[in-house]
């Protein structure tokens, strides 16, 4: 969930009103926002680089607020504060316009070439004419764009932003990729040119940028983009050219995103364009750029598109569970940044999806959003008459009556994870991990998940590893599920329920072992014998003692081995004394 | 046991007072040690109410070892005086006496006897008085009588300074009779046996108390572990509920069930690798209901079912990467699926409580695994309303009544609610879990019916586990660092008390 950090006292000033830090936490709650944490840019370099580097720093008080994944349009404070107004009623929410250049002049024009198809091929474009900064809003026009390429750009990844002053570069701008050896610019807030292939290393150590520069890294071309003077723009999604970069003073910006994702990028222009034409001579309009595809195809942006929905009031009450006119439900939507009005015909209610809401894409968005205007918690709560008959699984059910039985045994229970390092299922129960049959994880961070378990034994030595200082004897069991690959499965792999439990003593308690066995199979209701019953039978197994193992049979199949455990075993868990074991599958008992 | 006889000596003693009666004096009385007394005296406990005996200590003044000698053969001034005859003594051999130097001094400073330095062949000692009084010995005799008190403060203290006495501690008895207080011993029994029932020998014989002050002996047992505790709990609320339990016991799962037929989108952030257990062998699932699959690519890429989708290129590759599943809803979405085949739709309650898997960084709270408790009902017409009245039923049978709920945002359900409950203790309200309505484009190209809604929450089985046994740190509640400790002394779960 992204959070924005907003200055308590601007934000308060932009909503015309005072809060308590109670009062704004509650209308955060009611709007779906959350008060995350109140604080300062000193305390925060207090914790984080301690008392001397926060000297001087400001104490400004921050509201951290945590705002919904999907709701770009709200990452900004000037976001936040049109959708509260919005949603207090205290503004009506504005209407975005695309304009033509004033005076009948040309629009800026980007002209994409066919060579970025191969490493970024979508680029939108758009210019916000006679904007007035201020220091904050020029550090939220950042702050934004930062938080746009951290979420709906994926790290850049998708979409990438690029802002520049457009009285120092001249159109019509060229997208066009080209190897980085070729590229040579000055990049924003260096005093000397580099190529592309120097930048790429200088970036190595950047501690911000060094994590974009993966997405082109081993590109043969590396996208960018020129004005008509052979100006460097930006490299996407890297850096800009400092020649065209914004300041306070900047009056026309040109802003351009270049993507692998066509709709994202376009809803990225939407956000940028949206939340700060407010301060445009004419406020809320945005001049259109022309995008040439390679293709010839010529596309006007920003998009700023409007649609209209159509629903009942009846569907929203119906999902809702409330009792609304339309009129009342309209009201409600408006108050959502969702201008609706009634039709005229029955309870028929037409809303009008801004540019700002690209996360209202189905019906249901709208239900929701009429539902939190109403108020969650004013919504009467009832019970559904679904009328059901409760089931257990089989396998949890027997599950569940084992381990009782298995506590009443003696046996105490453990809770072993279920990811585990390849050593603990094959090395250390000198196994070879080949044999295994084991699920293997691609990405884990330390080796404790390389693997699936393939059985429980490993999980009881751990914890009776990290139990050594209790009183012996140790009963140990454990009835899990543990994973093995399996080809008939849509998913090339099963879990298999199993019963582990271990003996750890002075002696080895073979006999205690198997005991415990006998017990479970007089439970299960299996009696001892070779053909319907169930008999053990001395086996090899390379985790147990030599003769000191036998696999288990039930009904002529084998179900697992119990037997004392090999001494190499019990050292490589950091063992010390001896211990039995048994492991069986009781898949076969359902 | 003390020797019998004198036990019973000490109770024909005790019998003979009214009160009671020092321990100290018994053993004056008896003339024994009073160690002696004091182990008759516990003997005598032992075996009931034959007498009463409360501890007391007092303060007793006692001779040492040089008070007892002055005591016997008077003091070195007295020695002194009457070593010297009428002719007197030369001091030299006065000196050799044994209490020559002290007494010689104490003499003359009581003046008894006088030194003349100036006699002839040496200097030589003469008494002065006829007779002397001893007062030192007497008053050390009074208190070798017991007659201290006769003594002044003073005078005792100056004694106590010429290191002739000192004050000791004494600790004694007061011995008092019991209620069954008898001059003869029954020795008492300890436990009950088969012969005695058998011989009714019982009814005569007199049994030891017991100590109810102790803690029993703890029984040889086995233990259930408390989260598995906390687990049975859920499962029974939720059957208790009306609701049938899901097959969860799948933990590998395919990105397309745990993702893409949930509608969560293939740039999803959860679908990245810093957050997500990817497979590497066996690294794609290779069947997938091929039409579902297609509608599902429909909805993601270009929408329908009333949807605009997500309009992007949706790839089957992304669809078989194989994972730990990260939720248990991967199964809720196969359930629901399977429930869109049947050929007449009813309604059903499901619930799971199984491990999930998230490649996440680790700290006190967050494990890479943990339990997701579920619930869902499909139904015709469900409401939010509805949604919040089943949470509200099933938080009540956790003991939570106070309910209130923030919209959330999440990729499969619309609305999204976060649920919090109002903690007496923290005087806050706390998220206790998620919840919402699942999206028509999950449901839709499943196969359910229109008018079908489905709802559905979820929550972690730790955080209440953590919080019902005051466990701050996970790792000693899950996984083998447990402590083994705190699962044998773990109580009995009951989670509404």
């Amino acid at each position: 969930m992204p959070t924005v950090s907003v200055k308590r006292d601007l934000l308060f000033e932009a909503l015309g009103q005072k809060y308590t830090d109670e009062e704004f936490d509650e209308l955060c709650f009611e709007f779906g926002l959350e008060l995350d944490e109140i604080t300062s840019e000193k305390e925060i370099l207090i914790r984080e680089q301690g008392d001397e580097k926060a000297e001087g720093a400001s104490d400004v008080v921050l509201y951290k607020i945590d705002v919904p994944a999907n709701r770009y349009d709200l990452l900004c404070l000037e976001g936040l504060v049109r959708g509260l107004q919005v949603f207090k009623e205290k503004l009506e929410a504005p209407r975005y316009k695309r304009v033509s250049p004033a005076d009948g002049g040309e629009p800026q024009r980007l002209v994409i070439t066919e060579e970025t198809a191969s490493v970024r091929p979508h680029a939108v474009a758009a210019v916000l004419r006679n904007i007035t900064f201020t220091q904050e809003r020029y550090e939220s026009f950042i702050e934004l764009q930062e938080k746009l390429h951290q979420n709906i750009c994926r790290k850049r990844t998708l979409v990438a932003i690029g802002t520049h002053d457009l009285d120092t570069i001249s159109g019509p701008f060229t997208y066009t990729a080209k190897p980085p050896g070729e590229i040579r610019f000055k990049p924003l807030n260096q005093s000397k040119e580099y190529t592309a292939t120097e930048l790429m290393s200088l970036y190595k150590t950047d501690s911000h940028l060094r994590h974009y520069l993966h997405i082109i890294e081993n590109e043969p071309l590396y996208p960018i983009i020129y004005d008509s003077n052979g100006i460097v723009l930006s490299m996407p999604p890297i850096i800009n050219g400092d020649h065209s970069k914004i300041s306070l003073n900047t009056k026309n910006i040109f802003i351009e995103c270049t993507a692998t994702d066509l709709t994202k990028a376009k809803t990225t222009l939407d956000m940028v364009v949206t939340m700060f034409s407010e301060y445009c001579e004419e406020p809320f309009t945005v001049e259109g750029a022309e995008v040439v595809y390679p293709d010839g195809r010529l596309c006007v942006y920003p998009e700023l598109a409007y649609r209209t929905e159509t629903l009942s009031g009846d569907f929203i009450n119906k999902r809702v569970g409330i009792n609304e006119s339309a009129e009342s439900i309209a009201q409600l939507l408006t108050r959502m940044c969702l201008r609706s009005e009634v039709s005229g015909e029955g309870d028929l209610i037409q809303v009008e999806i801004p540019p700002t809401r690209a996360d209202v894409i189905h019906a249901c968005d709208i239900m929701e959003d009429a539902a939190i205007a109403y108020g969650f918690n004013n919504i009467v709560r009832s019970t559904p008459r679904t009328y059901t008959i409760a089931n257990q699984l089989p396998l949890n059910k027997l599950t569940e009556l084992l381990r009782q039985d298995l506590a009443a045994a003696g046996f105490t229970e453990a809770l072993t994870f279920a990811l585990c390092s390849e050593e603990d299922i094959a090395d250390k129960l000198r196994k070879n991990i080949a044999e295994t049959r084991a699920v293997h994880i691609s990405n884990p961070k330390t080796t404790e998940f390389q693997v699936a378990r393939t059985c429980l034994l490993p999980g009881l030595l751990k914890t009776l590893a990290a139990n050594r200082k209790m009183p012996l004897p140790l009963k140990l069991f454990e009835i899990s599920d543990v994973v093995l690959k399996d080809e008939t499965k849509d998913i090339g792999a099963r879990n298999n329920r199993r019963l582990c439990a271990v003996y750890y003593n002075k002696s080895p308690g073979f006999e205690v072992i198997h005991g415990l066995l006998d017990r479970v199979m007089q439970l299960l209701d299996v009696k001892p014998g070779r053909n319907q019953g169930y008999h053990i039978q001395a086996a090899e197994d390379s985790t147990f003692f030599p003769g000191r193992c036998a696999e288990i049979f039930s009904c002529g199949k084998s179900i697992g081995h119990l037997g004392v455990l090999h001494p190499d075993v019990i050292s490589r868990f950091e063992l010390t004394m001896p211990c039995s074991a048994i492991d069986i599958d009781i898949e076969p008992f359902l | 046991m003390a020797d019998t006889g004198l036990l019973e000596a000490l109770l024909r003693l005790l019998e003979k007072v009214d009160g009671g009666i020092d321990s100290q004096d018994v053993a004056a009385d008896l003339g024994v040690d009073h160690q002696l007394i004091v182990g008759a005296v516990k003997s005598l406990q032992a075996l009931g109410e034959v007498i009463s005996a409360e501890q007391k200590s007092s303060k007793r003044w006692e001779l040492t070892g040089e008070g007892r000698e002055i005591a016997e053969q008077g003091s070195h001034e007295a020695r002194v005086f009457n070593a010297i005859p009428d002719e007197g003594l030369p001091q030299n051999e006065l000196m050799k006496m044994p209490s020559g130097k002290v007494g010689f001094s104490k003499a003359m400073s009581n003046k008894w006897i006088r030194l003349d330095k100036a006699h002839e062949g040496g200097p030589r000692v003469f008494k002065t008085v006829e007779t002397i009084e001893d007062t030192v010995r007497d008053k050390l005799q009074l208190v070798q009588k017991g007659l201290s008190a006769k003594l002044e403060d003073k005078e005792k203290n100056e004694l106590k300074k010429r290191k002739l006495l000192s004050e000791v501690t004494v600790k004694s008895y007061w011995i008092t009779k019991g209620s069954s207080f008898s001059t003869t011993i029954t020795k008492q029994e300890t436990e009950l046996t088969p012969e005695m029932i058998a011989s009714g020998s019982w009814k005569e014989k007199k049994f030891k108390p017991y100590n109810f002050e102790a803690m029993g002996v703890a029984p040889d047992c086995g233990h259930l572990h408390p989260l598995m505790k906390v687990r049975t709990q859920f499962r029974q609320i939720f059957l208790e509920m009306g609701f049938t339990e899901m097959p969860t016991n799948n933990f590998i799962e395919s990105s397309f069930w745990n993702f893409d037929s949930l509608f969560q989108p293939q740039q999803h952030p959860a679908r990245d690798q810093h957050d997500t257990f990817f497979i590497s062998d066996p690294a794609l699932a290779h069947e997938f209901p091929q039409d579902y699959l297609e509608r599902v690519k429909q909805v993601h890429s270009e929408g329908g079912y009333g949807s605009q989708g997500y309009k992007y290129d949706w790839k089957i590759e992304e669809a078989q990467k194989n994972l730990l599943r990260t939720h248990t809803t991967a199964v809720s979405a196969r359930m629901l699926y399977k429930l869109a085949q049947q050929e007449k739709f009813t309604p059903v309650k499901y619930f799971s409580i199984d491990r999930v898997f998230r490649n996440e960084t680790l700290d006190a709270t967050h494990l890479a695994e943990f339990h997701q408790i579920e619930g869902v009902v499909a139904d015709y017409g469900l409401t939010l309303g509805n949604l919040m009245g089943i949470l509200h039923q099933f938080f009540t049978k956790l003991g939570i009544t106070k309910l209130r709920f923030k919209p959330a945002y999440n990729p499969y359900t619309e609305p999204s609610m976060e649920v919090f409950s109002y903690h007496e203790g923290l005087k806050k309200w706390v998220e206790v879990g998620n919840s919402g309505v699942f999206r028509p484009e999950m449901l839709l190209p499943m196969g359910l019916p229109e008018g079908v809604s489905v709802i559905a929450w979820g929550l972690s089985l730790e955080r209440p586990t953590m919080i019902k046994y005051g466990i701050n740190n996970i790792r000693e509640l899950v996984g083998h660092k447990v402590n083994l400790q705190m699962v044998y002394d773990s109580p009995i779960c009951r989670l509404d008390s």
